[in-house]
């Protein structure tokens, strides 16, 4: 595993994991967001991008956050645009709490999570609702932040691990 | 107390401007990109119409390919249960198949009255169908869709009906120059004039999201009025999109409320996008 480690092509590719792995989702057609389970639906993509962005933003750009974005709206047929902003909104929160922490504490990543999804979740609502005019399912929005809250841990730890990996020095 | 609000500013500040070394843009700046988009999507401009009509055709392709590997392991678990339930499955199709034969006759004869009927008040369908095959069949929480593989470059129009089999299963609302994207009869924007028989109820069916669909817009009483049994329900052809007589789902007599519709909408893989002419002829 050592050996592995020392690899600059495997070190290559696990600092543009994240990113493969948000470009894969958007794409895709397999989607957390729709498992076709009643009551059940997370956002996948909202917890790659928060760990990502608050953690280690150096792995996941602004701009490439901004097209899958685009690249998600075109492939579940919404007007284009919408989830690039909410992606956006939730960059924005994760810059804001990396400014104003010293020390980085789960806890209190969570709950800020919580706070954000909700906010992004309605703000997403609210335009296709009112402005655009398409019906939209609330309780399948409120479901679908409460997991994606119970999911972060989960997530956490996993990204956390990956996060290591990347960042860890071959003299490590 | 004004060092905490400058902490605030100079925090906020910082993150929708401040750009690390990798990144090109500021938060700001694709923040108001993104709202720009999402005005600028708003319009009918036939330029802004060209350039969301190419980022689909690229996107939708991309996400086909980047689909294949995921859709050969889902065909693969299919194929291999259809496989393991095939004794069971041919029996159940010979009982069938004896009793539609017996259905055909019944049904032939009423064709040929219908069609004896339509002449006598100078009315007649036509119908235009185009195959095509199911490219992405990405559902979401928000929108119940498919993208098919046609588009305007082979006459697909938004209002087309989307057949599977005989069965209804939405109707095309967005054009491509070689693809386009079918709203599911699931989704909760979809609204289809509708009759219920052999009640002869006219309702509209509305999708919940869900795969069920229900009853809108027909007076409290219909289930009351409904008879014994299950009730079918068809497009009525009120709207002058689709022909009446195409089957959406069935009424269970136990569930009054849900309508089951015919066709699998997660099992599409091709479909007939058709359009019709209903009118007198000359």
């Amino acid at each position: 595993m050592s050996s592995l480690n020392k690899s600059p092509f495997l070190k290559i590719f696990l600092s543009y994991l994240p990113l493969l792995i948000l470009f894969f989702s958007v794409f895709n057609e397999f989607d957390f967001n729709y498992l076709k389970l009643d009551y059940f639906s997370f956002n996948f993509v909202h917890l790659l991008i928060f760990f990502w962005t608050l953690r280690n933003p150096d792995y996941l750009g602004y701009l490439a956050i901004f097209f899958a974005g685009i690249i998600n709206d075109v492939v579940i047929g919404i007007p284009i645009g919408i989830s690039s902003f909410c992606y956006l909104l939730l960059c924005s929160v994760t810059a804001y709490i990396r400014n104003i922490t010293l020390s980085p504490n789960f806890i209190k990543d969570w709950i800020s999570l919580l706070f954000t999804i909700l906010l992004i979740n309605s703000i997403q609502v609210i335009i296709l609702d009112l402005i655009f005019l398409i019906k939209v399912n609330y309780m399948d929005y409120l479901i679908n932040s409460g997991f994606t809250f119970l999911f972060y841990p989960i997530f956490f730890i996993i990204f956390n691990f990956l996060n290591e990996r990347i960042t860890k020095q071959p003299n490590d | 107390m004004a060092a905490g609000r400058d902490d605030f500013v100079i925090a906020i500040r910082s993150a929708f401007l401040k750009k690390k070394d990798k990144q090109k843009f500021s938060l700001l700046t694709l923040i108001f990109l993104s709202i720009f988009v999402i005005i600028l999507s708003n319009f009918n401009f036939k330029a802004i119409q060209i350039i969301k009509s190419s980022i689909n055709e690229v996107i939708y392709r991309s996400s086909f390919f980047i689909s294949i590997p995921e859709n050969y392991f889902k065909n693969l678990k299919e194929n291999f249960e259809i496989h393991m339930g095939l004794y069971e499955s041919y029996n159940q199709t010979k009982t069938e198949l004896e009793n539609l034969k017996q259905q055909q006759l019944s049904d032939d004869f009423l064709k040929i009255e219908n069609e004896k009927l339509r002449s006598l008040i100078d009315e007649n369908i036509k119908s235009n169908e185009i195959f095509a095959k199911v490219l992405i069949d990405k559902e979401s929480p928000y929108l119940k869709s498919i993208v098919l593989n046609k588009g305007s470059k082979d006459d697909v129009k938004i209002g087309m009906a989307i057949i599977d089999g005989v069965y209804l299963v939405g109707q095309v609302i967005e054009v491509n120059y070689t693809n386009s994207r079918a709203l599911l009869l699931s989704d909760l924007n979809s609204k289809i004039p509708s009759v219920l028989e052999p009640d002869d109820i006219q309702a509209v069916i509305s999708g919940t999201g869900g795969d069920f669909g229900v009853i809108e817009h027909t007076q409290d009483e219909y289930e009351k009025k409904l008879e014994e049994g299950d009730v079918i329900a068809y497009t009525s052809g009120l709207g002058g999109l689709f022909k009446p007589g195409i089957p959406i789902g069935k009424i269970l007599k136990e569930q009054r409320e849900k309508i089951n519709f015919f066709s699998d909408f997660t099992q599409l893989n091709y479909v007939k996008i058709v359009s019709y002419k209903i009118g007198s002829e000359k």
